[in-house]
């Protein structure tokens, strides 16, 4: 390889490098400050994120670089931004209180920023040897962040299950992309969707590399029938990495399958469009039946992912233009979302200090914190999909693309569920509004208010505002085809 | 003021109210005080800025006036909104109800005034919108989004049984509208806009009108509602608040009503046709089912409830009767409906304030100690009844012609309809006013005070205006009916020929 190849594509991978170098650089303040530099470091990784979004947004650069492995275009940049924003909040949100979950320690927001790096690396990939090298990078990271607080058994369980079952995962992927190697001869996206076309016909060796990727992946969006570490692991990490868990990886999985699917496996768009359209028809039944009996907040949130990983995979199955940007705009919302509610959940402490989790311990906030509850109660509306919140909009999107490509069934078992998920995010509302109070909670901290009050604004008037964002969804999209 | 957006004016007006009420502290006497001056300013202002609306209507042009549009959203969507013969007078309506529904929770809302009367400002918003918006996505954003406010108002301010009462409604009816909103996304690929105006005129092939047109009766079929899917209704009224009632009687209602003579018969003429022998059974069994059911109750909300459903049997008979004096009925009975059904759910709320029940048998002889509330109540009744004279009579009067033109035998079932709500509404009358003041509880209650009689006196005053000269609705809704009728004709006539043609 010359070097030509790697300085002419440089300018492509900024916002890469910036992360990349910053990891180090923190971590060596961080070894050399000793451990009392959680707080510099953390608020030195809250400045690069931001760098970096900055740069994405000012000097948009696209191509493909270092010889098609990477791909910088208008969706890479949409998805790379978002993610971004969420890795940005969720280190934010975990500034307070950072203590008595260990998240003080310098290596947090050294392990943030180099996951965030893999996320950024996933999102562009073009190659499947590079999209494992980001995931894997982003992956490893998040293992040891769920581990962190080490004298706490729920969070080294949630650790350990994350790490076991992650890792069967990448295997189940690795397959999928040797088969793919092996029947096709190549590991870039476009050259596999050259070779499927000449060929005419795929073999089934093929289809069966092309279901252990999408298998892998589903994996990491936390799809149904690969789901089952989110609730523990929702439950036991914690909550700021929770929070961001549920945000920026998601992201970036979804967008790799997204990329994967429409660059690499275009022309057989039958053969994984059912798979789509079988993952996403059970995640959202399970999201939205398997959520009414959880007492556990954090628990209720995992299976609310699920459910909406599941409505986003809606707008996949449809495979056309309409339906990539109507998955972007759902993460996006999604991910605005669950930061919100999150930064609830972390406010959910009573006055002597005690951290609560019960969906039961939200009784009666309306009238302890009117302005808490009312967030809350629109994030809740939101994400049933109830106008005019963003939530609504967002499911709108997928919908009409999935109307688009005549998956009529697939719509219509989608719009069920939603309405029998309204029922659990309605018993929250209930909860707030009608019911009379438990106890107070303390007054929420400065960054979690932050965080909850511009996701509520957002989700508010995304309907007046959300214009320029959807139109930006859409040219991002366009890219793909 | 030609150039004066007008309707988004009413439609957003409310929220002035919601930013003053936010920014202001509602605890204690004077804080209540305010809060109450604030709500009944916003929405007496919002009334009297709609009146602009009736007065610059232009009556002999059937299409829509007062149109704005700004793009929204990007794809597809804009902003669009506009009024006609038919949408134009329930705008009126809603904003005409929400200053009572102010004065009937001036004492009887204890708690969280200042929340209750956002909620209540948010839903005239969300309600006006929905009659005024003339894009299909802005209407279901609009139709849906009323269903927040009304759920909180029943589930905060609620009665006994509040909180099931709260979640039927709101499931119930989310779970019509979603199949309609699958349907608005079909229409947006088929036709390729969104834009009502541009749908009316679009033709769907008639296989396709099918689906659509069931998709949308499963929302307004619920929201209206007919039989067998009214089961919610009972329950959210008797759980709501008065004013809660009212709005829910007075124009929730009606969105069902409206979407089905704007949607279903407008657009999809073909199916309507093809359904309307459905539609009449399903009246015909409402309209004599729930009077049935209505003479069983024991508890008065639940009683006008039912009744409610019954009149909505009518509304829904005349509108797919789909001639000119069905269409006209159905319009002319949904506002008559409006005001004598809120205004019943009013009187109820004069006597539950005092005694805070709502059983039937816990009343009698009321005439003799309350001689102004039973003189209101008679007129609410009889107006129930359809007694010639009051606005009741108009409306069930014109959808039996309308329907007899288009199928006798239902109109006889249907007349039935009339007799039995006689015997519901005159039952009630006559246990809960006359007889022998007995009740130790009542005899200390006192008439109507000022407030009261403010409330129930111009709904009277309109009650009987209506009813003898109902000649400035007809007016307003002729032009565009007769458009609609003619292209429904019209439409219907190509399928039958073309169906002709293929045999």
């Amino acid at each position: 390889m010359n070097s030509d190849l790697i300085t002419t594509s440089l300018h492509l991978a900024v916002p890469e490098i910036i992360l990349a170098i910053a990891a180090l650089v923190l971590l060596m303040i961080g070894v050399f400050s000793g451990e009392r530099s959680g707080k510099t470091v953390g608020a030195l990784a809250m400045v690069v994120f931001a760098v970096a979004v900055l740069w994405l947004i000012f000097f948009p650069a696209e191509g493909r670089g270092f010889g098609g492995v990477f791909i910088a275009d208008g969706f890479a940049r949409f998805m790379k931004v978002t993610a971004l924003i969420g890795s940005f909040a969720a280190l934010f949100m975990s500034m307070t209180h950072a203590r008595e979950s260990q998240l003080d320690k310098f290596e947090y927001p050294v392990l943030l920023t180099l996951s965030t790096l893999g996320i950024l690396l996933m999102i562009s990939a073009g190659d499947l040897i590079s999209l494992y090298l980001g995931l894997e990078l982003q992956s490893l990271a998040i293992y040891v962040i769920a581990a962190i607080n080490r004298d706490h058994l729920k969070s080294t369980e949630a650790g350990l299950k994350y790490f076991v079952l992650g890792a069967l995962s990448s295997g189940m992927l690795l397959y999928g992309m040797s088969l793919v190697y092996g029947f096709t001869g190549h590991t870039q996206f476009i050259d596999i969707a050259k070779a499927l076309t000449m060929d005419g016909t795929r073999s089934l060796g093929l289809v069966f590399g092309l279901v252990f990727i999408l298998a892998g992946i589903a994996f990491k969006i936390s799809a149904v029938p690969f789901h089952m570490w989110t609730p523990d692991v929702y439950e036991g990490a914690p909550t700021p990495v929770t929070a961001f868990l549920a945000s920026a990886p998601k992201i970036a999985a979804m967008a790799m399958m997204v990329r994967i699917v429409i660059s690499a496996f275009q022309p057989i768009l039958p053969d994984w469009q059912q798979v789509i359209i079988f993952i996403s028809i059970c995640s959202m039944l399970l999201g939205s039946f398997a959520a009414i009996g959880q007492r556990n907040i954090k628990r209720l949130m995992a299976y609310s992912s699920i459910g909406h990983m599941g409505y986003a995979l809606v707008g996949l199955a449809a495979g056309n233009q309409a339906g990539v940007s109507g998955v972007m705009l759902y993460m996006l919302i999604y991910m605005v979302m669950t930061l919100g509610s999150f930064a609830i959940i972390m406010s959910m402490r009573r006055k002597d200090g005690t951290v609560v989790e019960d969906v039961s311990d939200l009784a009666g906030l309306s009238s302890t914190n009117p302005f808490m509850a009312t967030v809350l109660t629109i994030l809740m509306f939101s994400l049933a999909g109830i106008p005019p919140m963003a939530g609504f909009f967002a499911k709108y999107f997928v919908f009409v693309a999935a109307i688009q490509a005549k998956l009529y069934g697939l719509a219509i078992i989608g719009v069920l569920a939603s309405v029998v998920g309204a029922y659990y995010y309605l018993r929250v509302i209930k909860l707030m509004w009608f019911d009379d109070a438990v106890a107070e909670f303390a007054g929420p901290s400065f960054t979690h208010k932050v965080v909850f009050s511009i996701s509520g604004v957002f989700i508010l008037a995304y309907v007046i505002f959300g214009g320029p964002i959807g139109g930006a969804a859409e040219l991002a999209a366009a890219t793909l085809f | 003021m030609t150039d004066w957006p007008i309707l988004s004016t009413v439609t957003f007006l409310p929220l002035v109210g919601v930013v003053l009420l936010l920014l202001m502290n509602g605890e204690g006497a004077n804080g209540r005080r305010n809060v109450l001056n604030i709500s009944l300013a916003t929405t007496i202002v919002t009334f009297v800025v709609s009146l602009f609306i009736w007065i610059g209507f232009d009556s002999a042009n059937p299409g829509f006036q007062m149109i704005e549009k700004h793009g929204w959203l990007g794809t597809g969507m804009g902003y669009h909104v506009g009024v006609d013969g038919i949408s134009m007078l329930f705008v009126i309506l809603s904003t005409f109800l929400m200053p009572f529904c102010v004065l009937a929770s001036w004492f009887s809302i204890e708690k969280r005034l200042k929340e209750y009367m956002i909620a209540f400002l948010v839903l005239e918003v969300m309600m006006v919108g929905v009659f005024v918006s003339l894009d299909i996505v802005l209407f279901y954003v609009f139709f849906e989004a009323g269903l927040i406010p009304m759920f909180l108002i029943i589930g905060v301010w609620g009665g006994q049984n509040r909180v099931y009462a709260s979640y039927k409604f709101f499931l119930y009816t989310l779970l019509g509208s979603v199949l309609m909103l699958l349907a608005i996304m079909a229409m947006y690929w088929q036709a390729g806009t969104t834009d009502i105006s541009a749908l009316l005129a679009y033709k769907f092939p008639p296989a396709m009108q099918t689906w659509l047109w069931l998709a949308f009766f499963a929302s307004f079929a619920v929201k209206m509602p007919m039989w067998p899917v009214h089961t919610w209704l009972p329950d959210a009224h008797v759980q709501a608040p008065t004013a809660g009632s009212v709005i829910l009687a007075g124009v929730l209602l009606k969105l069902g009503g409206y979407g089905l003579i704007r949607f279903s018969l407008s657009m999809f003429p073909v199916a309507s046709e093809h359904f309307a022998p459905l539609v009449f059974a399903m009246s015909v069994i409402a309209i004599i089912y729930t009077s049935l059911v209505a003479m069983m109750q024991d508890d008065i909300k639940k009683l006008i409830a039912y009744s409610s459903v019954a009149h909505m049997g009518f509304v829904t008979m005349g509108i797919f009767a789909a001639n000119a004096q069905g269409i006209q009925g159905a319009i002319f009975q949904m506002l008559s409906h409006g005001i004598v059904s809120g205004a019943l759910f009013l009187c109820v709320g004069v006597v539950y304030d005092r005694t805070h029940t709502r059983e039937i048998a816990a009343y009698g002889g009321l005439v003799n100690n309350m001689p102004k509330y039973a003189v209101a109540m008679m007129v609410f009744t009889m107006a129930n009844v359809g007694l010639p004279g009051t606005s009741g009579f108009i409306g069930e009067f014109l959808t039996l012609i309308g329907v007899f033109r288009a199928n006798s035998w239902v109109a006889l079932f249907a007349a039935t309809g009339v007799i039995l709500s006689a015997c519901y509404a005159l039952w009630l009358y006559r246990r809960v006013i006359f007889g022998a003041l007995e009740k130790e509880k009542l005899k200390k209650l006192l008439d109507l005070s000022p407030r009261e009689q403010v409330v129930l006196y111009p709904l009277i005053a309109l009650t009987i205006f209506f009813g003898v000269y109902p000649a400035p609705v007809f007016d307003v809704t002729a032009a565009s009916v007769d458009q609609l009728i003619h292209s429904y004709s019209a439409a219907v006539d190509a399928a039958r020929n073309v169906a002709l043609s293929m045999k």
